[in-house]
């Protein structure tokens, strides 16, 4: 008895201990990703190119729509960038502020590429991950689906879709989500094979955890990681996708405009010598995508399962 | 007389194997993984399951669990059949068969925390107990296998291999199983951590009357545990019997092969003089062959082993062979000329 109260008391004890915190996988990560360099001059660049998009407006003196008369028909020498007259980038080609032109292009192929992203992260996840874990006539019917949507050169058919219903905002995000969830599905079909056959879903199936519960709690939080990877490198992708369009002259409509617009009027009045026109929408655009890049890869080595 | 908690008559396992890049018309071949296995496993009793790689222990589990489909019967203490249950039916019977897997890290989902993955069979069979309660009990039972309550919030990748182990085994106890599969759960660990988890296991069927089927791939770690052993080779059951018996009076000359590598504490014997080697390669289960499975390596093997197949015979020790009986040196030195050559 002496024994037992002993045994029992020194469980109460063992029992009422604080209880540790645990360095969860993504906790790990995270501070891996703090520690990277590159991918935090990524991050603070991505920051910044947000910011301008959101509060850049505010600071400009003239609306995106405005002509400045004063310059009209003489941008080559009155529109160049200057802080007197209120055009800090410039005039573009028809004397148009083009500070708020950037801004508004920046908005434009941030949203365009964000969507775009968006849309492959949540149909290409659920997709892939179905497939994957069902598996069987399902998988392969699915995937032969993707297979044959990819088969299709996609920037024709974007082409085709924008010149025959019109160049229109939803029109372009349809267009590009259409296409961009099929690598996304891919990928993660093939986490998600991998995945089915580890022990710990085995052991959830063994005792019964429903279907669905091992998609949430087993599979899915599995796959963020590479998901995440993937959504940040196709975030820039979307972008030039977009910007290849509307270079082509085929993507959003006057007045609204994007990097790949403004891009495409600056080298066509290149030899004018207004250059800035081309330079400040390009450097925005580089600095993006490189952002972009940089971050994609510091996630990558952050969540890398191979280092645990 | 008292019902045996599992009754396994006739347990039959295969899978269709389809030679890649086969048309559609191609009759896809079977692999008979699992080929007409009984065994009874009375209540509180041990089971040592040993074979080779790929001779169907693994797959044994599984089908017992309603992992993959298997035909045949497995009679519960209840009379229910196990194989073929609907699946809400079967949801009964898990949580009183649970298992223990071999690799302890890959069997625990990096993404949860301890108390999390022991707590999911307590949640997915007893969704009316509250939150507090549920982590009592995991605390409980983690303390029971040896680990610290305080830890409830690690994550998988912050405990040894033994540690992660001892968390597998605290994830199948949490429901009260009566019976647990182990699926080889000490051979990916360290020789001194695996005599650590073996005593776990021992104490733990002592104090709850466990049923246990243990499934090793070497003889050695299975003879401390367990009350029968049941040696498979190739999908079928070679020899079962009592522990004590099977280890000191082995009938089957594959069981004698594989006695014959087991390391003795007596020095006084020189191991290279005892091991009787296997010939050549285990055969493919797509093509076993005829007759014995085993004759294509067995020192034994005549021309009645190639056309009849050898049935399990015996009562409490059971072989199935044709001409059971220990190897003679004669043989012995045939199978190793055999292997020189
Ligand atoms: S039946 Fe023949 S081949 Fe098979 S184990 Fe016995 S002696 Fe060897």
């Amino acid at each position: 008895m002496v024994i037992d109260e002993r045994k029992m008391r020194s469980l109460a004890a063992r029992m009422a201990q604080a209880e540790v915190r645990g360095r969860s996988p993504w906790a790990d990560a995270r501070r891996r990703f703090f520690r990277n360099k590159a991918a935090m001059a990524g991050l603070m660049i991505l920051v910044l190119v947000a910011l301008f998009a959101i509060f850049g407006g505010q600071a400009a003196v003239w609306s995106n729509e405005e002509l400045d008369f004063s310059v009209m028909g003489q941008v080559a020498t009155m529109g160049a960038p200057s802080w007197s007259n209120g055009h800090y980038f410039g005039t573009d080609d028809l004397g148009r502020d083009l500070f708020a032109r950037t801004v508004q292009g920046t908005q434009i192929s941030l949203l365009v590429g964000i969507v775009g992203a968006g849309i492959a992260v949540i149909v290409g996840t659920l997709y892939g991950a179905v497939a994957g874990y069902v598996g069987g006539r399902t998988d392969q019917a699915m995937m032969r689906l993707v297979d044959i949507l990819m088969s299709i050169p996609y920037m024709f058919v974007l082409i085709l879709l924008l010149v025959m219903f019109g160049r229109s905002m939803s029109m372009l995000f349809l267009g590009i989500g259409l296409i961009s969830w099929l690598d996304m599905a891919r990928i993660v079909r093939g986490q998600t094979l991998s995945l089915k056959n580890r022990e710990f879903i085995e052991a959830a199936r063994a005792t019964g955890v429903p279907t669905w519960r091992i998609i949430t709690r087993h599979v899915v939080p599995n796959l963020l990681g590479v998901v995440a990877v993937y959504a940040t490198l196709l975030v820039p992708l979307m972008i030039l996708t977009e910007s290849f369009i509307s270079f082509l002259g085929l993507g959003v409509q006057e007045p609204l405009t994007s990097w790949g617009a403004l891009i495409s009027e600056g080298a066509g009045t290149m030899n004018y010598g207004t250059l800035w026109q081309l330079a400040f929408p390009l450097f925005f655009f580089v600095i993006t995508l490189f952002g972009f890049f940089f971050v994609g890869d510091g996630l990558r080595d952050a969540l890398d399962p191979k280092d645990r | 007389m008292t019902r045996p908690l599992l009754t396994v008559r006739d347990l039959r396992v295969s899978f269709p194997i389809r030679p890649s890049g086969a048309m559609p018309w191609t009759r896809s071949r079977l692999l008979r993984a699992v080929d007409g296995v009984d065994f009874t496993l009375p209540a509180g009793q041990t089971l040592g399951v040993v074979g080779e790689s790929g001779c169907g222990k693994s797959t044994l589990a599984r089908a017992l669990i309603g992992l993959v489909p298997a035909k045949g019967r497995a009679e519960w203490i209840d009379g229910a059949d196990l194989i073929g249950l609907s699946p809400r039916r079967m949801m009964a019977y898990r949580s009183q068969i649970q298992m223990i897997f071999q690799d302890p890290l890959a069997s625990l989902n990096p993404r949860m925390t301890v108390g999390q993955i022991i707590a999911e069979p307590l949640a997915t069979h007893r969704p009316d107990l509250p939150r507090a309660q549920i982590r009592d009990r995991v605390k409980a039972m983690m303390d029971r296998v040896g680990l610290l309550p305080s830890q409830i919030n690690r994550y998988p990748h912050e405990f040894s291999g033994g540690q992660c182990q001892r968390i597998g085994i605290a994830r199948a106890l949490i429901v009260e199983p009566r019976l647990i599969i182990c699926d080889e759960p000490v051979s990916a660990l360290d020789v001194s951590i695996q005599a650590q988890v073996i005593n776990l296991l021992m104490r733990l069927q002592a104090d709850l009357g466990l049923s246990l089927i243990f499934i090793a791939h070497d003889l050695s770690v299975v003879r401390h545990i367990s009350d029968r052993v049941m040696v498979l080779y190739l999908g079928k059951v070679m020899e079962i019997a009592s522990s004590d018996d099977l280890y000191s009076n082995p009938q089957h000359p594959y069981t004698q092969a594989l006695l014959s590598a087991v390391p003795v504490p007596d020095p006084s014997q020189d191991p290279a003089a005892r091991i009787v080697p296997l010939r050549g390669e285990l055969p493919s289960p797509t093509d076993p062959p005829s007759g014995c499975v085993f004759r294509t390596r067995c020192p034994r093997a005549a021309a009645r082993c190639a056309a009849e197949v050898p049935v399990l015979a015996g009562s409490d020790h059971q072989t199935a062979c044709h001409f059971p009986g220990p190897l003679t040196a004669q043989e012995i030195a045939r199978a190793r000329t055999v292997e020189a050559a």
